[in-house]
């Protein structure tokens, strides 16, 4: 998608390998590492190349874990929270809305401030927690970047597809440069699939590299 | 351990008649061991022989110019869709474990067809399935057994959808389409098939042939267990509580990971040119797959089971050769380059080993620690079971069933009560309950989800097989994406009532959802689900409905690639309804013609192109109707006719106005006649969760009527004639598309406009008018709320 939609060249990166090799930025995408089996991204998180995620995240490089890869880079301990079993106990997929709650992220500052954006989910444990205190220090420090909303923007109770705490969809870490959300931009970004929201999120990622270079340039 | 005596008890419990058993001494020219018994018990089943269906099949339109492999050539059928691609795809059932075990029973289905499906070169791109289930909702003067009935329906519908969600969703599928029926007749019995489409180059094909005289056989995937010990003999029984309880071991338990890992490996395998020839160890496992291997290659094979990674201590040669444990394969590499296989499979973290070698002897070979334990001549085991011609007699019900008329039977007496009735049956409601747990868009590459006509794909270069490293890509795949659409249709209630009828209309139906979504029809795959062949009223079931399919298929130029036959489907209640599931693909053009079901804007005109009311049809489209089970509680009546030239003609005309540029949404009219179609145009689009867009619709039926013409209200709103389909278009365009229809011999009548709140339907006899709200309520909801 970044690639044949975005124009920017991605590769994988094989998961026994212990380098990234020459990146700007990490995506750890969804699926089902290791089956979920035991627990999601529970095993993913000890794989090899996970270390070399660790120091490129230590390092200030941007890096965004979707689906699956919000849940392995909470059990990496990279972001605070825990994915747990959707409310309904059954695996959810479908369109959700998202509302952005801050333009302060590398991976939300494409994002106009009153976009709701059209995104899928496909889950079956997806429900964002956390206890109090972190759950209150996500708010002040303002790590959750989306939340979701009814069509009308609000976080409604029946917005919330999987039970998450306060509708949260999507988190970054204290020095922001490390997010995750359960929802799908990926398969939101052509027109022809039903919506190309998901695309301002990358914008966001691809524009921020482009300010730090041009900075680093000047 | 000692083998136990060959006894005339023991042959019997092999399924095998005595002269069966006497054919077989004939082909080994002395008494069979009893690994030797096994072996050919589960390859003369039905499952895996067609025993009792391969004359009838043989009656299947089976050619055109764009199979490249055809129907029972290899384990699917492949279609050339342009550019150098291809497509494989096949649909077969997992009935009987479904029944047993549901989650595990379905959930293997759908590993089974997938493996089907990469087995041939094909990266598996989507899934679809075909449902059936006893009724989950109870009347309230139900009794406790009736009741516990329903819950026990309830329960399986729960688990085979968790089973195949868990399957396809961690294997990373996507499941874009499907139907869901629920009648008595699938109580204790449910049918469960499933679907699987991939794509593939041209010369990405793999063929499933031991060549190659000293070629080494590769094991690879997961350790043999003693899992689903002889599954394929188990499909072909009937179905008791007992049985059941005893087969429970015969059903696999699945791996969707390790089933992603052994595909990924064995696609990289295959575009390293070390391959010979593969197939997936499904039905009869390592039996099936070492015989047919060699047989299709007129070559022997030869194997130490000793050499078979196992997972359970003392494993018999009876039960190595039988077990189905999931997820193995069978690869025959060419000589010398056995390194690439340990390479890539080492790479993927799955187990393989070199277990034998092809042979030039014919013979399938099995050795124990060096020692024979079967050796059988391959071709003969494979391709020469008994066939039998059964006896077929026309069944008693059907003197009923043609002598009913609507004599007697009193017209609606509240049509707005009965509209919600039928919205609010589970077999039409919406079945977002289901494929919300199916993971639909994985890949990217839906376009249409769930909830349309049919599901609409996107095939796009990276959709492929992967090329072998420093492998230029062929041109193919540079002539831009491909769409290609799916659907799976069957009306066994009119199967049951008229079976060759009934047969024409599952493929009309689904070459009309395919007409509707935009594309024409490549191609067919189905699934024989019927009740014991030995009751010739059975047989004659299942001739029939063979005639109608075949029929169908013709007219469409969508002949059958593959399919699958899954007989002895009856619980001591009874033989289930005929059940000839079709699954079509056909192909879109130009992602333009893509079309959706539902109304677009306020203002646009609605048309029907058909007839309201199909004058030759004396029960009006009511016959096998819902509306005639759910208001009357019968079952009966001759189903609607279905005319295959005047069911071409419309699509014809239907996708000339789609190239048009005119159609702004197409549904067909099916269950629940003219009055549920357009009540799913106004309320099937959404737009996120909680979020449906609702848009109501005026309607009148007069012009659709010749005058002075006044037919039954239950007739007009709830008749299901076939042949007819709602478009929507601007209001600018309507004259102009009526001249259009009329030119392309296909009767239509400008009938309503889209627009308001409420969805009224005014004819000569009366109507309608509903809250198109509240509709929708009772048609997303009522699933979901008898699953609570």
């Amino acid at each position: 998608m970044l690639g044949v939609v975005l124009g920017h060249s991605a590769r994988f990166v094989w998961h026994k390998q212990s380098s990234l090799g020459a990146a700007d930025a990490v995506i750890v995408p969804g699926g089902f590492s290791y089956g979920d089996y035991l627990r999601t991204g529970a095993i993913a998180r000890f794989s090899p190349v996970m270390q070399a995620v660790r120091d490129f995240a230590a390092n200030g490089g941007l890096v965004l874990g979707i689906c699956n890869g919000f849940q392995i880079l909470c059990e990496a301990g990279l972001l605070p929270g825990a994915l747990i079993r959707n409310r309904s106990l059954q695996f959810r997929c479908e369109h959700v809305f998202l509302k952005t709650m801050t333009a302060d992220s590398p991976f939300t500052n494409r994002i106009p401030p009153d976009k709701l954006m059209r995104i899928p989910i496909a889950h079956g444990e997806g429900c964002y927690f956390a206890d109090e205190e972190t759950l209150a220090g996500l708010e002040a420090n303002r790590q959750v970047l989306w939340r979701y909303v009814s069509a009308q923007g609000e976080a409604l109770p029946g917005a919330n597809p999987n039970g998450s705490l306060a509708n949260i969809a999507g988190v970054c870490n204290a020095a922001r440069n490390v997010a995750g959300l359960m929802p799908h931009p990926e398969r939101a970004s052509e027109s022809l699939l039903g919506s190309a929201d998901g695309r301002l999120v990358f914008e966001s990622m691809i524009h921020t590299w482009q300010q730090k270079t041009a900075a680093q340039a000047a | 351990m000692t083998d136990p005596a060959i006894t005339p008890e023991l042959v019997r419990k092999h399924n095998l008649t005595p002269e069966e058993y006497q054919k077989l001494q004939a082909i080994l020219g002395r008494e069979p061991s009893y690994t030797e018994l096994g072996i050919f018990s589960v390859m003369w089943s039905e499952h895996c022989s067609y025993k009792n269906s391969r004359p009838l099949l043989k009656t299947f339109p089976t050619k055109s110019p764009k199979i490249l492999v055809g129907a029972g050539e290899e384990n699917a059928g492949i279609l050339d869709i342009g550019d150098g691609i291809a497509i494989a795809f096949k649909i077969e059932s997992h009935n009987h474990p479904s029944a047993v075990e549901p989650f595990q029973g379905a959930a293997t289905g759908v590993g089974g067809i997938v493996r089907d499906i990469f087995t041939m070169g094909a990266r598996p791109i989507c899934s679809v399935n075909s449902l059936r289930f006893g009724p989950i909702t109870a009347a309230a003067t139900a009794t406790p057994e009736e009741a516990q009935a329903v819950a026990n329906n309830r329960r399986l519908f729960a688990g085979v959808v968790a089973g195949i969600a868990h399957y396809g969703n961690c294997f990373g599928i996507p499941t874009v389409a499907g139907e869901v029926y629920f009648d008595p007749s699938y109580e204790g019995n449910p049918l469960v098939n499933a679907f699987c489409l991939g794509v593939l180059r041209h010369e990405q094909i793999a063929r499933g042939r031991a060549s190659g005289i000293g070629n080494p056989v590769f094991y690879v995937g997961p350790a043999t267990g003693r899992d689903g010990l002889a599954g394929a003999a188990f499909a072909s029984q009937d179905l008791t509580e007992e049985s059941a309880e005893r087969q429970r071991g015969a059903v696999q338990v699945g791996d969707p990971f390790m089933e992603k890992l052994v595909c990924e490996a064995c696609l990289e395998l295959l575009a390293t040119g070390a391959v010979e020839g593969i197939q997936d160890m499904g039905a009869a496992g390592l039996t099936c797959s070492t015989c047919e291997t060699a047989a299709r290659a007129g070559t022997g094979i030869e194997i130490e089971l000793a050499k078979v990674p196992q997972r359970a201590p003392h494993m018999t040669p009876y039960e190595i050769m039988l077990s189905e444990s999931q997820e193995r394969m069978l690869i025959i590499v060419r000589k010398g380059r056995e390194d690439e296989v340990k390479r890539i499979f080492d790479k993927w973290d799955l187990p393989w080993a070199e277990i034998g070698q092809v042979t030039d002897t014919g013979r399938m070979v099995v050795r124990n620690q060096g020692q024979i334990v079967a050796d059988i001549p391959a071709k003969k085991l494979a391709d020469e079971a008994p066939i039998y011609q059964r006896e077929f007699r026309e069944p008693e019900y059907l003197q009923a069933v043609r002598a009913f008329t609507l004599a007697g039977l009193p017209d609606t007496q509240d049509a707005a009560r009965d509209f919600k009735a039928l919205l609010a049956c589970p077999t039409i409601a919406s079945k977002n309950w289901v494929y919300r747990q199916y993971d639909h868009m994985v890949r990217n590459g839906t376009v249409v989800c769930p909830g349309s006509d049919a599901a609409v794909l996107r095939i796009k270069e990276d959709s492929l097989p992967v090329l072998a490293e420093g492998l230029a890509a062929s041109p193919a795949g540079k002539g831009g994406d491909k769409f290609i659409a799916l659907a799976v249709d069957c009306n066994a209630a009119y199967v049951y009532l008229d079976p060759c009828e009934g047969g024409k209309i599952a493929v009309a139906e689904a070459a009309r959802n395919l007409a509707c979504s935009g594309a024409v029809p490549l191609g067919t795959t189905d699934n024989l689900n019927f009740g014991n062949p030995h009751n010739p009223e059975i047989f004659w079931q299942l001739r029939e409905a063979v005639r109608g399919l075949a029929e169908g298929c013709r007219a469409f130029n969508a002949p059958i690639t593959g399919g699958n036959v899954s007989l002895y489907n009856q619980s001591p209640a009874g033989p289930i309804d005929p059940t000839p599931t079709v699954a079509m693909v056909g192909l879109i053009e130009d992602p333009k013609h893509i079309t959706t079901q539902w109304f677009k804007d306020a203002g646009d005109a609605i048309l029907l192109l058909g007839e309201a009311i199909d004058p030759k049809d004396p029960l009006l489209g009511l016959g096998g109707s819902a509306h005639l089970r759910l208001a009357h509680g019968l079952k009966a009546g001759a189903p609607p006719r279905c005319d295959l030239e005047a069911e071409k003609d419309l699509h014809l005309a239907l996708r000339a106005l789609i190239h048009s540029g005119a159609v702004k949404s197409a549904h067909d009219c099916s269950e629940g006649g003219l009055a549920v179609a357009l009540a799913e145009c106004c309320f099937s689009q959404r737009v996120a969760r909680d979020t449906p867009r609702l848009i109501g619709a005026q309607v009148d039926l007069a012009a659709a009527l010749s005058a002075g013409s006044q037919p039954r209200l239950d007739a007009l709103l709830f008749g299901e004639a076939q042949t007819r389909i709602l478009i929507s278009v601007s209001a600018l365009n309507a004259v102009k598309v009526l001249a259009q229809a009329k030119i392309l011999g296909v009767p239509a009548a400008r009938i309503g406009v889209v627009g308001g709140k409420t969805l009224e339907i005014k004819t000569p006899a009366g109507g309608l008018h509903c809250d198109v709200a509240e509709l929708h309520d009772l048609w997303w909801n009522v699933i979901a709320r008898a699953m609570k």
